[in-house]
């Protein structure tokens, strides 16, 4: 028994509509006769048959829509049992396959002359990258590329900013405002996220202050020390004592960090804040923290800091120094889970250990801290460390 | 070395063909009594006689397909088109029968003929003899389209044309027949590959035939001005040469083509899809095309100094892609 | 039947035409079979009605001649003598194909039998024609350019163009014009005022004469003498055979065009009845002459087949190969 199927007669034909039968259940049939008549994109169409043998059934009705390939009427012939079908031998091409090697895999262009090597020291940055570092005051160079060819990106751009690389961009902003935007969605989500917990102190400081002035004598006004290099180095010496409070916290999971990189925040002219790391701050002399400070500062405030600074701050301190008010509770930077701050070191009237009032230079030591991590307990010791760290400015 | 105008540069090199090889002959329209449209096959007729150098009837599909089954029995014709506007006649010819013939035989043919056309504006011939089509000839696979602009290669190209296994399609700029120059030596011209005609550190120009010469004009008064441009000429338009496009991008970081044919769709738009796909991180600024005015072009001689590329445009484009204002 | 001239029709000769006739119609059968399997794929153009145009001219030819043909070409590449199996192979796209499976039925071309296609253009062969036997001439070689094409050609002005350059240089080609009636859908009397083509050939000069394409010999005849005749460098010569197809032009075409009466006319003074009928009245062969044929035919159609299917398929990664040639740098 073999099936007589849909013909296709072009490419371009899916389905036809039987409409009538010219042959009946029980004729005779030889190769090339006329066995229905189909209608067609084209009109109608007279088929043959291509076999001898005997009509056995129709398997379709009249007026019924059949796809290519499909069968017709079932054909009676000589062989009693093969489907008369011819089975194509070796190399398979039935039309499935033959649809496989149409759709063939995608033949790259025969390959373009190379591109030659840019020198070593060039650097693949795109227009839309080019252009946002512009206004972000960012230098290109410090930037790690992610894009084609490790070309630097947009996005990448956008990272080293601390922005969340997002779909929207702004066409016509000024940078202040896309930094404050950045800054406002950053510091949203640290409130979000991080439960935290503050704790303030105020702390008498005075020997440390004389201490500065006297070795700022000697000094020349370019290697002065000023005050928040002092608070900086005792943070971090104080940090080594409480692990708990430098370090990162993702993926539910806190990791103190055997380095302790002190995030400063800085100011942006224009607007804007920017906290990049003076690295194993612990180890550096007093001096070499200054230098660190006067250093990070100035090349925020030209634009040319490298995005590396920004991603491995174990911890910030925020210190308003002069012009600021007595205390500030910074909201800490994740993955940070802590965030010291300074305020300004005011002189004020102070119950000395014989009970006697005296003017003081004092500074309020503020802690914010990531409850998941610390609590208060830890971080009052902390605390009180820093101030036992400030009243011996020459250890420091 | 001797000096040569553009024609006598074509006749000298056709006639050395012929003199060499039995097989070459010329075949087109006026090309023997008349001695050729243009003066190109001037005297031909005399040394080769009417078999070699073959008036044909005003028949552009005939003679070419003629052309090509000549080619495909061991011949080695240069069917003389009198101009790329009245190749149209001929495309079926060319583009179904001369660039496909290798590939839908699997191989076994190919259609070694040499096809030159005279191309572009100038001389107030209006719109049906005025076209610049050299980049949709360049769109079709199976071709090679040249566009010698100096005289060593249109002194050079055309054996190397005749030495290809493949249709050559040779354009020659008619505003550049009477231009004059050394001719060098012919046996070192390859038919493919663009020349870098003036270095230069500022601006990459990448043009071809008629353009040459106002390209290099440009140049040179772009110089005075501080601004030196590298002036490429492509000389090759299939298959073109993306390795000394890239280099000099890569250079200058700043890339202007210069293309007398229609700018959309046009080959200017092939380039420049080429050099931001493979030089893309040198650019200092956006490619820039000039091209001919999107209008069939006029007859009035102002209007149509305004329809083509000409020095002033060329000099004011580039100097505003290097000066900033 | 016209009569035949003092040529005798012997029965060898008789056997090889009909063989010839019956070969091209059942292997044009086998292809409409495979199309409809989707075996073989794009436009499929069936020579059904026309055997004996080829048949009786092609066998003229001598090995250096050349032959230029149509999309519906393939009567004419199996009695050139391109291989049934690369011809199928070829339409079912395979590498082994003529063509390495680059052309299709439209496009066949070989090299060893000078089979220069196989063109989708209509009159888009004559010009080529022209050509080759301008390169014969040129180089001085006794060649014969023959070049097939349908009525609907002479619409062309490649047709006029053609005939006119191979007249006024005297080259060596036979025209030779299948008239089926139809181009595609077209009846000739409606696209052409002048329908008489052997007066359209001669206005260009052209030794021009008709035949009944559906006798064999009739056209055997004719074309001995053209085929001298272009040979002696007598110039060009246009021969209108008169023909009839008896599929549609195309597989997916409903013939809206034509009656069926019409097409059931034709068949009864088809090439091969008629030449079978006179043959089998005459004596000249047997039944089992004609069975013996079938079947031999059947079987060389089976093996082709096997073998075709059982080709392989060039591979993709070759795509760029064969569109320039060696020693190109492309």
């Amino acid at each position: 028994m073999s099936l007589f199927r849909m013909p296709s007669l072009g490419s371009d034909m899916e389905s036809a509509t039987l409409i009538e039968w010219l042959a009946a259940p029980g004729d005779q049939i030889r190769r090339g006769d006329l066995i229905a008549v189909v209608e067609t994109d084209k009109g109608a169409i007279e088929i043959e048959v291509f076999e001898d043998g005997v009509l056995e059934r129709y398997l379709v009705a009249l007026d019924s829509e059949v796809a290519v390939g499909e069968p017709l009427a079932e054909i009676r012939t000589g062989s009693a049992t093969l489907d008369k079908i011819p089975q194509p031998v070796g190399a398979t091409e039935s039309s499935s396959k033959e649809k496989d090697v149409g759709a063939a895999p995608v033949i790259s262009e025969p390959a373009a002359s190379p591109v030659p090597p840019l020198s070593q020291d060039a650097q693949r940055v795109s227009p839309a990258a080019r252009q946002l570092a512009a206004e972000l005051g960012l230098d290109t160079r410090t930037l790690q590329g992610s894009g084609p060819a490790g070309a630097v990106v947009y996005a990448d751009v956008q990272a080293a900013a601390g922005q969340p690389a997002s779909m929207q961009e702004a066409a016509i902003e000024d940078p202040a405002a896309k930094m404050r935007r950045a800054i406002a969605a950053a510091m949203a989500r640290a409130k979000r996220e991080i439960p935290h917990y503050y704790l303030s102190t105020t702390v008498d400081v005075e020997a440390a202050i004389q201490w500065l002035a006297q070795a700022n004598e000697q000094k020349p006004p370019a290697e002065r020390i000023l005050a928040p290099a002092l608070f900086i180095k005792a943070t971090a010496l104080a940090l080594s004592k409480y692990g708990e409070f430098n370090g990162a916290f993702a993926d539910d999971t806190y990791t103190a960090s055997p380095r302790i990189n002190v995030g400063v925040a800085i100011a942006i002219r224009g607007g804007g804040l920017v906290a990049p790391a003076i690295h194993d701050t612990d180890q550096l002399s007093l001096d070499q923290v200054m230098a660190g400070l006067r250093d990070l500062t100035q090349r925020v405030r030209a634009g040319r800091y490298r995005a590396s600074e920004f991603r491995d701050p174990t911890v910030t301190i925020t210190s308003l120094g002069d012009r600021g008010v007595e205390s500030v509770f910074g909201i800490i930077h994740p993955p940070q889970v802590a965030c010291i701050g300074f305020g300004k070191v005011v002189e004020r009237p102070w119950s000395m250990p014989d009970r006697s009032i005296a003017s003081r230079h004092t500074v309020s030591i503020s802690l914010s801290a990531d409850h998941r991590v610390s609590d208060g307990r830890r971080g009052a010791l902390l605390l009180n460390t820093i101030a036992e760290l400030l009243n011996n400015p020459q250890q420091l | 070395m001797s000096e040569l105008t553009y024609r006598e540069a074509v006749r000298e090199a056709m006639c050395e063909a012929m003199r060499a090889d039995e097989r070459v002959f010329l075949m087109g329209e006026d090309v023997g009594r008349y001695g050729g449209c243009y003066g190109v096959s001037m005297g031909m007729l005399e040394e080769f006689g009417d078999e070699r150098v073959r008036d044909t009837p005003l028949a552009e599909s005939g003679f070419t397909g003629a052309g090509i089954g000549a080619a495909m029995g061991g011949m080695r014709p240069i069917v003389e088109l009198m101009t790329v506007n009245f190749s149209l006649l001929a495309l079926d010819q060319i583009m179904n029968t001369a660039a496909t013939v290798r590939h839908m035989s699997g191989g076994q043919f190919g259609v070694p003929i040499v096809i030159r056309m005279a191309t572009g504006a100038g001389k107030q011939l209006a719109a049906q003899h005025s076209h610049s089509l050299e980049g949709w000839y360049a769109h079709i696979p199976g071709l090679k389209v040249v566009a010698p602009a100096t005289i060593e290669d249109a002194r050079g190209m055309l054996q190397a044309a005749l030495d290809d296994p493949d249709p050559v399609l040779i354009f020659e700029n008619v505003m550049l027949y009477n231009s004059k120059g050394e001719v060098g030596d012919p046996s070192s011209i390859r038919l493919e590959g663009a020349a870098v005609r003036r270095p230069g550190a500022d601006l990459s120009l990448f043009t071809y035939g008629g353009s040459l010469p106002k390209a290099l004009a440009a140049a040179e008064q772009l110089s005075a001005e501080g601004v030196e441009v590298e002036v490429v000429d492509l000389r090759c338009l299939r298959p073109l040469d993306d390795t000394t496009i890239v280099a000099s991008v890569s250079k200058t970081r700043r890339a202007l083509i210069v293309d007398e044919g229609w700018r959309s769709g046009s080959l200017s738009a092939e380039i420049s899809a080429r050099i931001m796909e493979q030089a893309f991180w040198s650019l200092d600024a956006p490619v820039e095309r000039l091209c001919s005015a999107e209008v069939p072009i006029p007859y009035a001689k102002h209007m149509e100094a305004a329809s083509i590329p000409q020095v002033e445009s060329i000099v004011a484009t580039a100097r505003a892609m290097c000066i900033s204002a | 039947m016209t009569n035949p001239n003092a040529l005798r029709i012997g029965r060898d000769l008789s056997l090889n035409l009909l063989a010839q006739m019956v070969r091209i119609r059942r292997f044009e059968d086998k292809c409409a079979e495979l199309y409809t399997q989707e075996k073989i794929r794009g436009f499929l153009h069936l020579y059904d009605g026309e055997e004996a145009v080829a048949v009786g001219i092609i066998p003229n030819l001598e090995a250096q001649d050349a032959v230029v043909a149509t999309y519906r070409e393939h009567g004419h590449a199996l009695v050139r003598g391109v291989p049934m199996t690369s011809i199928l192979a070829e339409m079912l796209g395979k590498q082994t194909g003529c063509s390495r499976g680059r052309g299709g039925s439209m496009h066949l071309f070989d090299n060893a039998t000078r089979f220069y296609g196989g063109n989708a253009i209509v009159g888009g062969g004559l010009p080529m024609a022209v050509g080759l036997a301008l390169a014969a001439k040129m180089a001085g070689r006794e060649e014969v350019v023959v070049c097939f094409f349908g009525e609907g050609a002479v619409a062309e002005g490649e047709f006029h163009e053609s005939l006119n350059l191979a007249q006024l240089w005297q080259l060596p080609v036979l025209f030779v014009c299948e008239n089926n009636g139809y181009a595609m859908g077209t009846a000739l009397a409606r696209s052409e005022s002048e329908i008489d083509l052997v007066k359209k050939a001669e206005s260009y000069e052209v030794h021009a004469q008709s035949v009944d394409g559906m006798d064999v010999i009739a056209v055997t005849l004719a074309a001995r003498d053209a085929v001298a005749q272009v040979r002696a460098g007598q110039g060009p010569v246009f021969l209108e055979c008169k023909t009839y197809r008896f599929r549609a032009h195309s597989m997916f075409d409903a013939q809206k065009y034509r009656d069926k009466a019409e097409v059931e006319e034709w068949r009864q003074r088809g090439p091969i009845v008629r030449f079978q009928n006179w043959l089998l009245e005459s004596h000249v062969i047997h039944q089992s002459d004609i069975d013996e044929i079938e079947a031999r035919v059947a079987a060389e159609i089976d093996t082709a087949q096997a073998a075709a299917e059982a080709a392989p398929f060039e591979s993709v990664e070759q795509l760029y190969e064969h569109v320039y040639g060696v020693g190109s740098d492309v």
